[in-house]
This record gives C-alpha cells, sequence and structure tokens, in this order.
C-alpha cells in the first residue's frame, strides 16, 4: 500500500552552501530498513523536480535509524548568493514528508 | 563532569537564553556562538571604518549584565564574539565588567596574507566550485581560517573567566573546556570525537531542546520558555544532553537526533581542525525526562589541511512583495510578474538572475508542493541579483507602482521600496595547517 513518509520518520533539514541536506529518522528501528528501501536518491530527485538541480546523495546512519541526504544546487546558488527565501532549504524537510512510499500493511507495526 | 551550556547558536539568537542558563541552575562553563559564514566581511567593514571596532558589539554588555552571577558561581565563558578584533572586544568586556579575567585567542585572520599564500603556490580552491582564489582577489572582503580547540584550552588555562576568539570551528567553543579540565591531548581522537559530537548537539541552542523540532512539536511544553541546552561531559569522552529543570522545551532521542543530522554531509567523516568524526560509531539513548546519553563516539586524526572561510564582494541584490486577493490571486500574481520583468527589459536592464515566487502557493516546497486550488490571497516576491548596482536599484522602484499600474486590489506595500543589498558571498577553501599560527593573551 502507499503511504506518506510522514507515517514512518520525521525530518530536519539545512543547508551547506547550495546543498541541501535532508535528514531522515526513523520513528521506530524496524521502520529504518523501509527506508533504506524507499528513500532512493533516485526517487527524491524526482520528488523535488526542478528544484534540485544536481544529483542527491545518501548517507546511511544505521545507529540511529536515519539517512542523511544532500541535495545538490537545489538552494539557488545558497547563502547570501540566492534569491530564494527559503535560501538554507528550513522547509524541505517537511516538504519531503509527504513523498509516497510503498509498504506492506504487516510492516507498520505500530 | 562538567557542566557546558550554550546559550547562543547564532549572532541573532535569544537574547534571554545565556541569562537564564546562569540563573537557572548549577553550570561549570558558558559558550556563545556568534559567527556565521559571513559575518567576519561586516566585522571587517566596521574596523575598517573604526580600528576599535570589529567584534560583536552586543557581547560585553552581555557580560556585564551577568558579570556578577559568573563570579559568584565560578561559570567560565567562551565565545568566538571577537570577530576580527578580540583584542578590542576584550578591552570592552574589562569595561563593562571590570574585575573579570579576560584572555584572547590570535591567529585566524589571514586577510593580510593572501597574496603571501597565493605567491607560495596555495591555490585556496574553493572547495565547492573548485575554481582559483586569484579569479576573486580583487574582491576579498574577509579571510580566517578555522581553529581547532587546543587554543581556546590554551586560553582556560590562564585562569582566564572569559575566553574570546576569532574564528573558530562551532564545536571547539564546547571542546575546549573538556581538553581544559580533562587533559585530553590532539591524539585523543575518539575522545576529541565526542566531544565534538556533543557540541554538534549544543552549538544551535535550542534546536536540541524543542526547537525547530518536527517530532510532536504541538505538544512541546512552555516553548517560551525553552529551556538551552547543557551538556554534562565526562572525562572518557562519554556525555549527557540536559537542560535546566523548570525550563520549557524536550531532550529526547529523536529531538537530538534531529539536530545531530543538520548540515552536515558525510557523516562517516565529518572534518574538524582537531580530528575526522564518525557519526554513525555514535551510541545514543534516552537515560530518563529531558535527557540523552552519548557514547562510544570514534574519531580518526585531524587533516592536514584547514578550512578556511572567505568572503567576498558577489554583487547586489535586492526583493519585493506585493499581495493579491481573490479571486484569481495567482493570475493577478503572475501578471505582475510579467509586467515587471517586461518593463526591465525595456529599460535595457540586466541581471544575472530574476527569481520570481509565489507565497500560498509554492514557494517553498516548488514542484512538490501540494496543490492549492483558489487560494484567498497571494503574496508574489520578485528578487534580482546582479553586478551593476543601479540596475538592481532601478528595480526597486519597479514594483510599488504596479498598485496603481497594474492588476487590481494589489497590496502589502507598506514597508516601502526594498533595499538594495551587497552581496558578500562566502568562498570554502583550504590552507596548510602549518601556516596558522595562533596565540594566547591575557587582555588587561
Amino acid at each position: 500500500m502507499r503511504i506518506s513518509l510522514s507515517r514512518i520518520a520525521h525530518t530536519r533539514s539545512g543547508d551547506k552552501g547550495d546543498i541541501a541536506n535532508i535528514g531522515v529518522i526513523a520513528w521506530q528501528p524496524q521502520y529504518y530498513p523501509i527506508l533504506l528501501r524507499e528513500v532512493t536518491p533516485e526517487r527524491v530527485k524526482d520528488f523535488f523536480g526542478e528544484m534540485v538541480k544536481g544529483g542527491v546523495d545518501r548517507f546511511e546512519l544505521p545507529n540511529l535509524h536515519a539517512l542523511n541526504l544532500m541535495l545538490h544546487r537545489a538552494l539557488g546558488g545558497g547563502g547570501t548568493v540566492s534569491l530564494r527565501t527559503d535560501a538554507q532549504g528550513k522547509t524541505l524537510g517537511a516538504a519531503l514528508l509527504a513523498m509516497e512510499i510503498e509498504v506492506d500493511e504487516r510492516e507498520l507495526t505500530d | 563532569m562538567i557542566r557546558i551550556a550554550n546559550g547562543q547558536g547564532f549572532w541573532g539568537d535569544w537574547l534571554e537564553a545565556p541569562v537564564r542558563l546562569v540563573d537557572g541552575g548549577p553550570i561549570d562553563y558558558l559558550t556563545l556562538d556568534y559567527l556565521a559564514e559571513v559575518t567576519m566581511s561586516i566585522l571587517q567593514k566596521q574596523r575598517q571604518q573604526d580600528p576599535e571596532l570589529g567584534y560583536a558589539r552586543d557581547f560585553p554588555p552581555l557580560i556585564g549584565r551577568i558579570a556578577k552571577k559568573l563570579r559568584e558561581r565560578n561559570i567560565k565563558v567562551v565565545a568566538n564574539a571577537g570577530g576580527v578584533n578580540p583584542v578590542a572586544c576584550a578591552r570592552a568586556v574589562l569595561k563593562a565588567a571590570p574585575g573579570l579575567k579576560v584572555a584572547v585567542v590570535l591567529g585566524d585572520d589571514v586577510l593580510g596574507r593572501i597574496d603571501e599564500f597565493l605567491g607560495k603556490g596555495y591555490e585556496m580552491r574553493n572547495i565547492d566550485t573548485r575554481e582559483p582564489l586569484s579569479t576573486i582577489r580583487d574582491r576579498i572582503l574577509s579571510a580566517n581560517a578555522y581553529i581547532g580547540a587546543f587554543p581556546l584550552a590554551e586560553a582556560l588555562a590562564t585562569g582566564a573567566d572569559v575566553v574570546i576568539s576569532g574564528r573558530c570551528a562551532d564545536a571547539a567553543l564546547v571542546v575546549a573546556p573538556m581538553i581544559h579540565r580533562f587533559g585530553w591531548g590532539p591524539e585523543d581522537y575518539d575522545k576529541l570525537a565526542a566531544g565534538i559530537v556533543a557540541g554538534h548537539i549544543i552549538e544551535c541552542g535550542a534546536q536540541c531542546s524543542g526547537g525547530n523540532c518536527q517530532v510532536d512539536w504541538q505538544n512541546i511544553p512552555d516553548p517560551a520558555n525553552i529551556g538551552y541546552p547543557i551538556v554534562e561531559a565526562e572525562p572518557d569522552g562519554s556525555f549527557a544532553v540536559t537542560k535546566h529543570p523548570g525550563t520549557g522545551g524536550r531532550i529526547d532521542s529523536h529531538g537530538v537526533k534531529e539536530q545531530l543530522l543538520y548540515e552536515i554531509g558525510d557523516p562517516r567523516q565529518y572534518m574538524t581542525p582537531d580530528c575526522v568524526v564518525d557519526f554513525t560509531s555514535l551510541h545514543l539513548e534516552d537515560t530518563g525526562p529531558d535527557r540523552v546519553r552519548g557514547c562510544g563516539v570514534r574519531g580518526g586524526p585531524r587533516p592536514a589541511m584547514l578550512k578556511a572561510s572567505i568572503s567576498f564582494h558577489a554583487g547586489w541584490k535586492a526583493s519585493g512583495t506585493l499581495v493579491y486577493s481573490w479571486p484569481n490571486a495567482l493570475e493577478k500574481a503572475r501578471v505582475a510578474d510579467r509586467i515587471t520583468r517586461q518593463r526591465l527589459d525595456q529599460l535595457g536592464l540586466r541581471f544575472d538572475e530574476i527569481y520570481t515566487e509565489y507565497f500560498g502557493v509554492n514557494a517553498c516546497h516548488g514542484p512538490a508542493a501540494r496543490r492549492v486550488d483558489d487560494p484567498p490571497e497571494v503574496q508574489v516576491r520578485i528578487g534580482v541579483r546582479g553586478a551593476d548596482k543601479r540596475a538592481v536599484d532601478r528595480f526597486t522602484r519597479e514594483m510599488i507602482p504596479l498598485v496603481l499600474t497594474g492588476p487590481p486590489g494589489g497590496t502589502g506595500y507598506g514597508e516601502g521600496r526594498p533595499e538594495v543589498r551587497q552581496i558578500v558571498a562566502y568562498w570554502p577553501a583550504l590552507i596548510p595547517r602549518d601556516e596558522i599560527h595562533t596565540r594566547v593573551e591575557v587582555v588587561e
């Protein structure tokens, strides 16, 4: 079944220059494998469309049941150069909550 | 065990926080972070106009306000409020709080050594774009190396009550007391790494204690009185993150994880002046109400190069807004944008970029935004940037006329003509560690 990412994870976003970073943290340790399977760089880049002009990297933190996503060239030049109101990507973590993922009902254990 | 509290995550953070940390319970050290990436350029400009300026001017009055409590409770302060003039900052602190002992850490400022470095063949390429520094040589406004925690620890060892540095790694403010009290050496990589993780958790202040926290945010207790975080650090590198009893906010592993992942790149190799940190080695657990413990952190040798933060003039920018209401709010906003661009074009004005956003529709989330049909109101924001200041200035006069010359019912122009602002951009580069010589001075 399709659900929103928010059902199994919470997020926090920030910036490093023109790169937006989004931390994705599983609500429960048992949801971490779902994140690994469903929150792929390709899907994240696709979700944000033309906003992300570069690639997406994904790093894994199994100790925290979390992923760190880096969205390259996503902030209009970043920092003081950017004309975006959200030049620091503070709302992008919230945006990602709406991304749809595929799960089996039995995987949702709470 | 020592208690290190961070009272400020950035210059502009909540003014009450450091005072409440000092009043609200026992702490040993109070750290304060004043330097965003491009703050140094503002301070350099100030110093150019007046040799007694170039530091964070609200720091001395803050110390004046809490000096009595600092003395009574034997709390030491570590802050990067010195900017490009730590000595002047120290003198101002001594004036505001006579009787305190103040030490400064110098050596991070390399603005006067750029040509020397270029002459030695250091290209100082932009870490992100790979361009060499020579392309912007004549537009450089400030240049500072990120120094680590050891010079700050050295300053604490003088017995100073207040340690003032210029640019340093953010977490260095928090690690310095640990080095000083626990006697860690430059090769205690695991302990230094643990200190940096603890510092990273609290360096943004309340962002780990319930602020900007997505987890159950509606139920965070008493956010108006949010408690800023305190690290209880142990000699073996393990630590707890907590806050004063009776304060608002919430500290739990979910909120701390949000802050851990904030503004990091590859978590296995988080580079700092003192060591490389592996965030994937951290073991985190909730050990009580508003209490999270961290241990198990591994670190590796420090990099051979130090990161330098260089700022430079990158043109001018301005942005203006207008609001249109239902019906057809978005359509009116789009027409306003089209008219503005057409008028600018007819004037022959050229910009590096013109960027338009529609608030209430998709300004924050862009293509990922939830669809909105027929919004009650839309705010249109048009921004321009370019090298030609006069072009940017002319743009600032083009939006308000739309109220009388454009789509119906335009409002939200009450703030007046937008300001033209200088773009001070950030150029992260690497320089050899051996070129930076720090020194500590007690200021009297």
